[in-house]
C-alpha cells in the first residue's frame, strides 16, 4: 500500500509542504490539514460543486483531485477572493441580494461566478445559469444567486474591474 | 472507498509497463468516473495509474490536414479550441453540451472515451449487473429502464453509452490510436465500443494495459451545415434520452454527404449509415429527415420504461437535420 510523502504546493500565493497519502482528496488537505474551510464538501463525487476551487487557474472539483496530482502546481480558494476586485464585489452582491441561506454551495457558487465573469463580463440569465450548472444550491431556488451574479457584473463593468464587451 | 496505491510514470511507456505489472490496475486521468464508480463500490482497483505527467496535453495538426486531439487534454479545453471550434463546431457543441463547467474542466478526451453507462443498476451493488458481475443477470431488462437502449442491445444488458462527445466523434469518423504492450494501432471511435452480446463487462475493443494516446480527426467537409441535439429530462448537466449528431455536406439544396449518429440509444455510439445513404442527392426537406429517423428506429425495441425513445429518436432526427440544415451563415 501507499506510504505517505511530501507534496509542496502553491495555496493563495503561499508554499505549502504536507505529508499525506498521495490518493488523499486536495478538498481535505485544504480543509484538514491547511485549515482553509472555505471549500465544503457537499456531494464528494463531483456533481454539486461546493467543493470547487482554482487549480492552475482552472476551476476543478477538489472532491476529484488527489493531492499528488497538486505537486508543483498552483490552488486558489475561496479565502483569496476577498482580496480580489471582483470577489469583493460578489461577495457584496451575494449578501445584498440573500443570494445565501446555509452557506455550504456559497463558496462554490463564487468560484464558479468569477470563473464565467472572466470570459463573459456580460452574461444573459442562460449564461449565468449554464457558468453555474455545475453547482447545485438547495436553499435559495437559485434566483437569488443569478440575480447577485447579474449585478455583480454590471457593478464590476462600471467600475472597471471587467471589461466592458464579451471575451 | 477501498485501498489502493497511486503510482505516476513519467511517460506512455513507462504507464503501459506500471499497468501491465501492478496488481488490478486502472489508467486514472480526469477521475471524474473512475472515482464515483470507487466510491460506490462498482470498481475496486488496487493500483491506479496517473497519466498527469504524460506528454498527449495537447491538440495539434493530424495527418492529411486533420487535427489531433491528445487523450489528456480536458474535454473543456478541446471544446474551445479555436480549431476544433472552427472546423468541428459538432464536437465543440457535443461537449458543451455535457457535465458541468468543473468536469468539463478535469475530464480528459481519453476517459471520456473510456466513461462508463449510467445505468442505474450499475451503480447499485445490490441489484443484479452483468456488466458489473457477469453472470449476476440484468435487472434493467424488467425494471426502470426509461434511459435504456432501443438498439443492439442483448437479453443480458440494455446500458446505454453516455457520452456525448463519442457521438460527435462517431459522426466526424474519428479514429483512436493507442498504444499497448504489443506495439500501436489506430481503431475507429465507431468501432471502439461494443454492442453487449454475451459480454456486456466489457464497454470497449481495448486489450489489456492498451493506453489511448490520441484522437484523430479526419478533415472535414461538414463544419458549415452540423447540429448537436441533446433531449433529456433537464435542460442542463443532465444525461441525454437520446441525442443526435448530424451533418450535411450540400449543394445548393441538395444532399452530397451526411452524417448522422445517436446517443442514448444503445450501448454504443450509434451511426445510422442506413438513414445517411437514404439522404444521399436526396433535397432537404423535413419530411424526408423524417423518413431518414424513421429509418434509424427500424429494428428498434422498447423495454417498456423507454418505449418513448422509438417515437422520440426519429423525431430527433429529423430536427437535428433541420437544424443543420439551416447550418451557420457562409
Amino acid at each position: 500500500m501507499s506510504v505517505k510523502k511530501h507534496y509542496s504546493f502553491l495555496v493563495n500565493g503561499e508554499n505549502h509542504t504536507v505529508e499525506s497519502y498521495p490518493a488523499n482528496r486536495l478538498l481535505d488537505v485544504l480543509r484538514e490539514d491547511l485549515r482553509l474551510t472555505g471549500c465544503k464538501e457537499g456531494c464528494g463525487e463531483g456533481e454539486c460543486g461546493s467543493c470547487s476551487v482554482f487549480l492552475d487557474d482552472v476551476m476543478v472539483n477538489s472532491c476529484l483531485v488527489p493531492i499528488a496530482q497538486v505537486q508543483g502546481r498552483q490552488v486558489r480558494t475561496v479565502e483569496a477572493l476577498s482580496s480580489d476586485p471582483l470577489g469583493k464585489i460578489l461577495q457584496e452582491k451575494f449578501l445584498e441580494h440573500n443570494g445565501a441561506q446555509c452557506g455550504i454551495c456559497t463558496p462554490g457558487m463564487l468560484v464558479a461566478a468569477i470563473t464565467l465573469l472572466r470570459r463573459n463580463s456580460q452574461p444573459t440569465l442562460g449564461e449565468i445559469q449554464d457558468g453555474l450548472a455545475g453547482n447545485l444550491c438547495r436553499c435559495t431556488g437559485y434566483k437569488k444567486i443569478f440575480d447577485a451574479v447579474a449585478d455583480a457584473a454590471q457593478v464590476a463593468r462600471e467600475q472597471g474591474v471587467l471589461e466592458g464587451g464579451k471575451a | 472507498m477501498k485501498p489502493f496505491s497511486l503510482t505516476q510514470p513519467k511517460d506512455a511507456d513507462a504507464a503501459i509497463q506500471a499497468h501491465a505489472k501492478l496488481p488490478d490496475a486502472q489508467f486514472i486521468g480526469g477521475g471524474t468516473n473512475l472515482l464515483d464508480l470507487m466510491k460506490y463500490g462498482v470498481m475496486e482497483p488496487k493500483s491506479l495509474v496517473d497519466l498527469q505527467d504524460l506528454s498527449f496535453h495537447e491538440i495539434g495538426p493530424g495527418s492529411d490536414g486533420g487535427l489531433r486531439l491528445g487523450a489528456g487534454v480536458t474535454n473543456a479545453e478541446t471544446a474551445e479550441h479555436p480549431k476544433v471550434k472552427k472546423d468541428y463546431p459538432l464536437l465543440s457543441q457535443a461537449i458543451l453540451s455535457g457535465a458541468s463547467p468543473q468536469l468539463r474542466n478535469m475530464a480528459t478526451n481519453g476517459g471520456n472515451l473510456l466513461q462508463r453507462t449510467r445505468c442505474y443498476y450499475f451503480y447499485d451493488c445490490a441489484t443484479a449487473c452483468n456488466k458489473r458481475r457477469p453472470g449476476s443477470g440484468c435487472a434493467a431488462l424488467k425494471g426502470f429502464n426509461r434511459i435504456h437502449a432501443i438498439l443492439g442491445a442483448s437479453e443480458h444488458c440494455i446500458a446505454t453509452h453516455p457520452s456525448d462527445m463519442c457521438v460527435a466523434l462517431v459522426a466526424l469518423d474519428a479514429v483512436v490510436k493507442v498504444r499497448g504492450p504489443e506495439g500501436e494501432r489506430e481503431i475507429a471511435v465507431e468501432e471502439f465500443h461494443r454492442l453487449p452480446g454475451e459480454n456486456p463487462e466489457k464497454d470497449t475493443v481495448l486489450k489489456e494495459s492498451e493506453l489511448i494516446l490520441s484522437i484523430e480527426l479526419p478533415s472535414s467537409n461538414f463544419s458549415k451545415h452540423s447540429h448537436y441535439l441533446k433531449v433529456r429530462d433537464r435542460e442542463s448537466y443532465a444525461f441525454a434520452l437520446v441525442s443526435v449528431a448530424a451533418a450535411l455536406q450540400l449543394s445548393g439544396g441538395r444532399i452530397v454527404d451526411s452524417r448522422v449518429a445517436l446517443g442514448g440509444v444503445a450501448h454504443k455510439p450509434w451511426r445510422a449509415r442506413a438513414a445517411e445513404d437514404f439522404l444521399k442527392n436526396k433535397e432537404c426537406d423535413r419530411d424526408l429527415f423524417l423518413e431518414a429517423g424513421k429509418l434509424v428506429v427500424k429494428d428498434a425495441r422498447g423495454y417498456g420504461h423507454n418505449d418513448f425513445k422509438l417515437e422520440l429518436a426519429p423525431r430527433a432526427v429529423a430536427e437535428a437535420l433541420l437544424q443543420a440544415w439551416k447550418g451557420q451563415e457562409s
